[in-house]
């Protein structure tokens, strides 16, 4: 019971009039970015970054970064559900069925589902969350060194396994992460490494410039040479019908299992490093597609296929917070960012963030909560607002991006030098997306491979020498060999297929990593 | 003008920057009353600068169909130009009037805030301003 005492008083954090003005801020800035493609919460969260380093607390900081990560998930099914083109890249089965409604001028039924659906699924995952998140806090205070390793070997084989088009570019992107989280003296031995004797470089590389530069510059880049594009048509609403916010009866009698059932996938999807909200997204989309066999409605705009995944795509981020909060492991790119933010506060997520920080813990999931109320309160009756950003066009919101992200920088350190990193940062982040690479494993690499390399070395210290302990201990063992089965993870239908005698089709099932 | 022998003259080709509204309509229908006066030909210029993601002055193919629908009722000879991404809208519809040889161009007017100038630029005042020919501005 005392945990829900504790998200009592989170609430009481949450629902002042300060934090509440941190909740309205992260959920409409989220929406904005959620709505236009190629922004992502996990690069806003970074640009907003260098705003809050003169913050007294981080109470209203995370707050605003929940409300940034469900504004953009909201948003994301907006554009995804009226122009087709995914918002962000969890809402990818939105676009399919979705915007086949929109079609059939269903399209306020789809946008209500697919909000109705967010909300009930972050509610269900958010309260899995609370009931969790300590009792695994406690379980990983028996955690040793190697299985600190092994877990984070885990979530950089998934991650890079799941993400992007081909399993070598995605090993290709997490090296480059891992080298760059190398740069800099070593924290034990004080060794200089990969700095080219520039002192400069003493410090590392900012995990925040990392970000800034591959995603925002990086961006930025991409979009320019892509150049002008033909414009989308946005589906227009049909007139209000009646039925309970936008749906009649039938409507939310083939929503309300989909929701359910699409919470069921994202909360522990989001739990297992699997790179966040894409997984568990396709899974409750196919499950859905499997279960309305004889119906031939899917890929023309079922409801289910809408429900569904949305409500996947929510939950999975109250999971994502499981290993963040009690493990310091984060699991996807915003993950990962979130975890910077907690390093720029002196914030050591682990088993003892539930005893030192309970305030900003539970505060941080009550605002899950706040935040998700906001959001239905905002994004339906708001629509034709969300779509008029689409409207700005690319050069003024790009180059709004890039002073935006200099400035950061620099109010950050103040050097010149830092700007001309994230630049040449963003210049490889440029090049990355031109040919195809995965960005999160490089973030997660960065941010991990220090690390990585910390847990390592203890367990190597206790151990004097001796590489068996990774192997002796049978949680470090299993784990490592999770971790060398996810390797397999996404060739999985297509072994099946063979076993079964049957051609392969396909080649690997991937997943967009923008956020 | 008097003809007396001579190879009949091309129609006067009278230009018309159209956007979906009630705007774009008036223009057309404008330039189609003209078209009849001078017996005229329409082309009618539809541009869109395609650096957003929606662009709300691109017609449709249902926005098209009922340009379409609109000029073939009225039985003046058309056509409609569609283009995306090349050049300002401005810029196209000057390039229009002065490859056709346009003797007259119609775009439709409306109100702007000062900021609204300042933000978005003004695409009748460039046509206004550097059009080769008289400019017919038409306030839905």
């Amino acid at each position: 019971m005392t945990s829900f005492a504790e998200l009592l008083g989170g609430f009481g954090t949450v629902l002042t009039p300060e934090n509440l003005l941190f909740a309205i801020v992260g959920v409409t800035l989220g929406t904005l970015v959620g709505v236009l493609p190629g922004i992502g919460p996990a690069v806003t969260i970074a640009l907003l970054l260098p705003v809050t380093y003169n913050f007294e607390s981080p109470i209203p900081a995370f707050i605003m970064f929940a409300g940034i990560y469900y504004g953009a998930m909201y948003g994301g099914s907006t554009t995804s559900i009226l122009l087709n083109t995914p918002g962000e890249s969890a809402s990818v089965a939105t676009a399919i069925e979705g915007h086949e409604m929109a079609k059939r001028g269903q399209a306020r039924a789809a946008l209500a589902t697919a909000a109705i659906g967010s909300f009930v699924a972050a509610l269900i995952s958010t309260v899995l969350l609370a009931l969790v998140a300590k009792p695994i806090g406690h379980l990983a205070v028996s955690f040793r060194a190697t299985d600190y390793f092994a877990l984070m070997i885990l979530a950089l084989v998934t991650v890079t396994s799941l993400v992007g088009s081909s399993l070598v570019r995605g090993m290709a992107a997490l090296l480059l992460g891992v080298i760059i989280g190398f740069i800099g003296l070593d924290s034990q031995s004080g060794q200089a490494r990969f700095t080219f004797d520039s002192p400069a470089l003493f410090n590392g590389v900012d995990v925040v410039l990392l970000i800034i530069g591959l995603f925002a510059i990086g961006e930025t880049l991409y979009v320019l040479v892509k150049g002008r594009t033909r414009p989308g048509v946005v589906q227009p609403l049909e007139p209000v019908k009646g039925g309970f916010m936008w749906l009649n009866k039938e409507q939310w009698r083939r929503s309300w299992g989909p929701w359910l059932r699409g919470a069921g996938f994202g909360f522990p999807f989001g739990v297992l490093p699997s790179g966040g909200a894409e997984l568990p997204t396709f899974l409750s989309y196919s499950y859905e597609k499997q279960r309305s066999r004889g119906k031939d409605e899917f890929g023309k705009g079922a409801i289910e296929g809408v429900a569904g995944p949305e409500a996947a795509n929510n939950a999975s981020f109250s999971g994502v917070l499981v290993p963040l909060l009690t493990l310091g492991l984060p699991t996807s790119a915003t993950a990962a960012v979130l975890l910077a933010a907690f390093k720029i506060f002196n914030l050591q997520p682990g088993p003892q963030l539930f005893e030192t920080e309970s305030d900003l813990v539970w505060a941080l999931i009550a605002s899950l909560f706040v935040g998700n109320v906001m959001l239905l309160a905002l994004n339906l009756p708001l629509i034709r607002l969300w779509v008029k950003v689409l409207e700005i066009p690319r050069p003024a919101l790009y180059a709004g991006i890039l002073v935006f992200a200099t400035l950061g920088i620099y109010a950050v350190s103040g050097a010149i030098t830092d700007i001309l990193i994230a630049y040449a940062i963003g210049i490889i982040g440029f090049f990355m997306r031109q040919f195809d690479f995965p960005i999160a494993p490089t973030i997660l690499g960065a941010i991990l491979g220090p690390e990585l390399e910390l847990q390592f070395r203890r367990a190597l210290k206790i151990s004097d020498g001796d590489l068996s302990v990774f192997v002796s201990r049978p949680l470090s063992l299993s784990i490592l060999v999770l971790a060398a089965l996810a390797l397999a993870l996404p060739y999985l239908p297509k072994l099946i297929a063979i076993l079964r005698g049957r051609p392969a089709e396909g080649s690997k099932i991937s997943f967009a990593d923008e956020d | 003008m008097t003809q007396r022998g001579m190879t009949p003259q091309p129609p006067p080709t009278i230009v018309v920057g159209y956007i979906p509204n009630e705007l774009g309509a008036a223009a057309v229908r404008t330039a189609i009353a003209e078209a009849r006066l001078r017996g005229g030909f329409v082309h009618v210029v539809n541009a869109s600068r395609g650096e957003s993601y929606v662009d709300r002055h691109l017609a449709d193919a249902d926005e098209l169909n009922e340009l379409d629908r609109l000029l073939s009722d009225s039985g003046v000879p058309h056509q409609v130009v569609q283009r995306v991404g090349l050049a300002e809208p401005a810029a196209e519809i000057l390039d229009a009037a002065r490859e056709t040889s346009a003797v007259l161009v119609v775009i439709g007017l409306r109100h702007r805030t000062p900021v609204g100038k300042l933000l978005l630029g003004s695409t009748a005042q460039r046509i206004l301003l550097d059009a080769p020919c008289p400019v017919l501005a038409v306030k839905a």
